[in-house]
């Protein structure tokens, strides 16, 4: 297939360089046919052998229920496997101290065994939990902060590591399920009845209320709400009723927001980590949940 | 000035007692073209003081590379016992008495200013000594050079043993030389690694197979190095790899004592017949054997040159030739280019050491060294390391106080465990919390292991009412309880404002 024969079957040598021509012209410039560089042949053939090398050797070719596997059985899947056990090896010693640890106080006073459970909680959490909690635990409106001093179903070792387990209205069997009712939606206490209510829960927390309107509500309290929230309004960590006479609020301290709580009723869902976590990684969370606001 | 033809040399018409060599400067100017395969160079063997000289430094630079790394240095227990080792494993640095954390490398920095400037004081005083004399190049290339006379004979057997064929005696011959550079190439490979590993154990692991792979990689790196730079590359490394030479030209000036070959005394040169006068004639006699035993190839009468390294082989090739032909000594010598041109004039040598060059580098030697040893005897022992929490950068507390939350480094670089006591300064109400330890009012204390970080959570509280701006500075600090050794980090306690 030789472009460059002319109709008289000869090759046109280009008089300047003396090299042959590819018998391409444009506008009187005419492609000369130098030969690729040696060394530039030498390489792409070394990749035509190492090509061939590799199609024997190394998975390859797609076919249609699978793929050549190569001599060498090699597969980035199985080495990624194999490093994760071999991780999880070179872990496991401490790992099962974490399990193995008398309680989970234990754990935090040894500082080595206590710097390995918050490095491994640091991790869990920012792949877990700081999606909703935030990178650093600060929470969002109805997501708990997990820095401060106040906990909702209780902030001591044991409790964060049940909150993580069973989860809280999750679908665990052994979840609490306690919620806040909706008492304007349902029908339970009238509008007025909900407004007095809400002036004194403002009253609990020691803000600026209608002191007329708490005393009615006063009653309503005791009849409605000290069944979860206790008689003074300081909540009840089993039940999961917050404390209502504190400076913290989980959706906000504000007239209209504690209306809208009251009328429409609360019940956040914290799911159950037991299927996806093992019992080694749940306690290292606890331990660094525990850690960051110090717990109870 | 052009080297003596061929033709002026040989003849056999000249001294009976000094051999004529027929051998030309690899870098002559004549023979320059853009690309020139490599001629090989076979040196020839020189007595002399500079000779023997370069065999002590050799003795001394090869016997410390390959015995210091098996000197020991008690430190106590968990410690290194090996005087200078540079553990990356344990990422510390071990030099006697110093032990350097990676974060204090800047001392390492500060050494190899010192080195930098040490070298520019050395080269503006007497030249290329670098080069000449304790340049690892210089040393393994004499090494080598050394190796193959031994085996193949002084130059000119070799010169014969490269030209005939391939004989059972040349075999053996070449076999014999590389099989003993090889060896001496594993030997520094081998050395190099003790500097990274205790050396009796990885001595030990290294001959059973049980040595890390970056242990066997360097040593086939360094041996592969030794091998062909000293082997074959020799002085093709300083002609086309090495940045110094460029460099070197900068730092000297025409004060600066370099190998020279004396041109007023030298000039004009020729072959010259035993009883003729010398009168009206150079010294030089012409007999080359200045260029035989020069390892860069090179003529050092052509003057001062980028391939000559300063290693003063010419002067003891000269000298011997002087004395033969009873001339004076020291026509090549360590000489500077302000008393060649005094002599010329017919004015007495002077020698002026101290220049503003000399001065400079002097003052800024001592200067940096002064800074490095005060940084080094001031060193601390104790550090402390404050990292605040940025998500979220304080918290409210259920009693409306206002907490920020601190991950506190202490960084205990002693060698035995210490107890330090912590404090925070801040307002009078401040509360102080650490998960897992008990604190008493604002201060606490804890036990950090020896050449270690223990890290805690430090919270710092302030009721609303004595919050009286957004960020109030406060002081953490700790304080060895023993020998009273202090660390203070300034930082501030973030809140929503009054």
């Amino acid at each position: 297939m030789a472009d460059n024969e002319t109709d008289g079957g000869e090759i046109e040598i280009d008089d300047h360089s003396g090299v042959e021509t590819t018998g391409h012209e444009w506008d009187g410039i005419k492609e000369l046919n130098n030969p690729l560089p040696r060394w530039w042949l030498i390489v792409f053939y070394i990749c035509v052998i190492w090509a061939v090398g590799y199609w024997v050797m190394m998975p390859a070719w797609p076919g249609i229920t699978g793929y050549t596997k190569g001599l060498r059985n090699h597969s980035e899947r199985q080495n990624v496997a194999a490093q994760i056990t071999q991780l999880e090896e070179a872990r496991a010693e401490a790992t099962q101290q974490l399990v193995a640890a008398p309680s989970m106080e234990a754990i935090e006073s040894d500082p080595a065994l206590n710097q390995f459970a918050l490095a491994a909680g640091a991790s869990l959490f920012g792949d877990n939990c700081a999606t909703c909690h935030g990178a650093g635990g600060q929470g969002f409106k109805g997501y708990p902060n997990l820095n401060d001093d106040a906990w909702i179903w209780g902030g001591a070792l044991e409790d964060i590591n049940k909150t993580i387990t069973v989860g809280r209205r999750s679908t665990h069997p052994e979840t609490t399920n306690t919620m806040m009712l909706a008492y304007g939606r349902q029908g339970i206490l009238s509008r007025k009845q909900i407004n007095d209510l809400t002036e004194y829960v403002l009253s609990l927390s020691g803000q600026t209320h209608d002191a007329a309107a708490a005393i009615r509500g006063a009653q309503e309290f005791a009849a409605q709400c000290t069944a979860c929230h206790g008689a003074d309004g300081t909540g009840n960590h089993a039940l999961g009723a917050p404390n209502l006479s504190d400076a913290i609020w989980l959706y906000g301290g504000d007239r209209a927001t504690i209306h809208e709580t009251l009328w429409d009723g609360r019940g956040g869902v914290m799911p159950s980590w037991e299927a996806r976590l093992s019992e080694a990684e749940i306690v290292a969370l606890s331990v660094y949940v525990h850690s960051l606001g110090g717990g109870e | 000035m052009a080297p003596a033809s061929p033709t002026t040399v040989g003849g056999g018409t000249g001294e009976a007692s000094v051999e004529r060599i027929d051998v030309e400067a690899v870098n002559s100017p004549a023979k320059r073209t853009l690309y020139k395969a490599r001629e090989p160079i076979h040196p020839k063997r020189v007595h002399g003081k500079y000779r023997r000289l370069k065999w002590a430094i050799m003795a001394l630079t090869l016997g410390v590379y390959y015995a210091l790394p098996w000197l020991r240095w008690p430190r106590g227990v968990n410690e290194p016992n090996q005087a200078i080792l540079i553990d990356f494993a344990g990422s510390r640095f071990y030099f006697f008495s110093i032990e350097i954390w990676p974060d204090e490398l800047y001392y390492v920095t500060g050494l190899l200013i010192l080195a930098a400037l040490g070298l520019f004081l050395a080269t503006a005083l007497f030249g290329r000594i670098w080069c000449g004399y304790t340049c690892p190049q210089t040393v393994w290339t004499d090494l080598y050079i050394a190796v193959e006379r031994w085996v193949e004979g002084d130059r000119n057997k070799r010169i014969k043993l490269a030209s005939q064929p391939w004989t059972t005696d040349k075999v053996i011959k070449k076999i014999s030389k590389h099989t003993l550079w090889i060896l001496i190439g594993m030997a520094t490979g081998g050395a190099w690694i003790f500097y990274f590993h205790d050396a009796p154990t990885i001595a030990a692991q290294f001959f059973k197979g049980q040595a890390p792979f970056s242990a066997y990689f360097y040593f086939a790196l360094l041996t592969a190095t030794t091998y062909v730079f000293a082997g074959s590359m020799r002085e093709q490394i300083c002609t086309y790899i090495c940045p110094w030479p460029r460099i070197q030209a900068a730092l000297t000036d025409a004060d600066t004592l370099e190998v020279t070959y004396k041109s007023d005394r030298g000039e004009p040169r020729g072959a010259h017949k035993k009883g003729d006068s010398w009168e009206g004639r150079g010294d030089c006699v012409s007999c080359r054997a200045c260029v035989a035993a020069c390892p860069m190839g090179i003529d050092i009468r052509d003057g001062a040159q980028l391939e000559c390294i300063n290693c003063a082989l010419c002067i003891d090739a000269c000298d011997d030739i002087m004395a033969r032909v009873g001339r004076p000594a020291s026509l090549i010598g360590y000489d500077t280019d302000v008393n060649m041109v005094r002599r010329k004039a017919g004015m007495a040598q002077k020698y002026n050491f101290i220049r503003s060059r000399t001065i400079l580098y002097s003052v800024a030697f001592v200067l940096v060294a002064a800074i490095m040893s005060w940084a080094l005897i001031t060193r601390a022992t104790v550090n402390l390391h404050v990292i605040r929490d940025r998500t979220p950068p304080y918290v409210m507390l259920s009693d409306g106080s206002v907490r920020n939350a601190f991950t506190v480094k202490i960084i205990n670089r002693g060698n035995i465990e210490r107890h330090f006591q912590l404090d925070v300064d801040g307002p009078d109400e401040t509360g102080v919390s650490v998960v897992g330890e008990s604190v008493d009012g604002r201060s606490l204390e804890l036990a950090v292991a020896d050449d270690a970080i223990r890290s805690i959570r430090l919270f710092v509280t302030l009721p609303r009412e004595a919050i009286s701006a957004p960020s109030i500075p406060i002081t953490i600090k700790v304080r060895d309880i023993r020998t009273g050794e202090e660390a203070a980090t300034s930082t501030v306690f973030l809140s929503q404002g009054r």
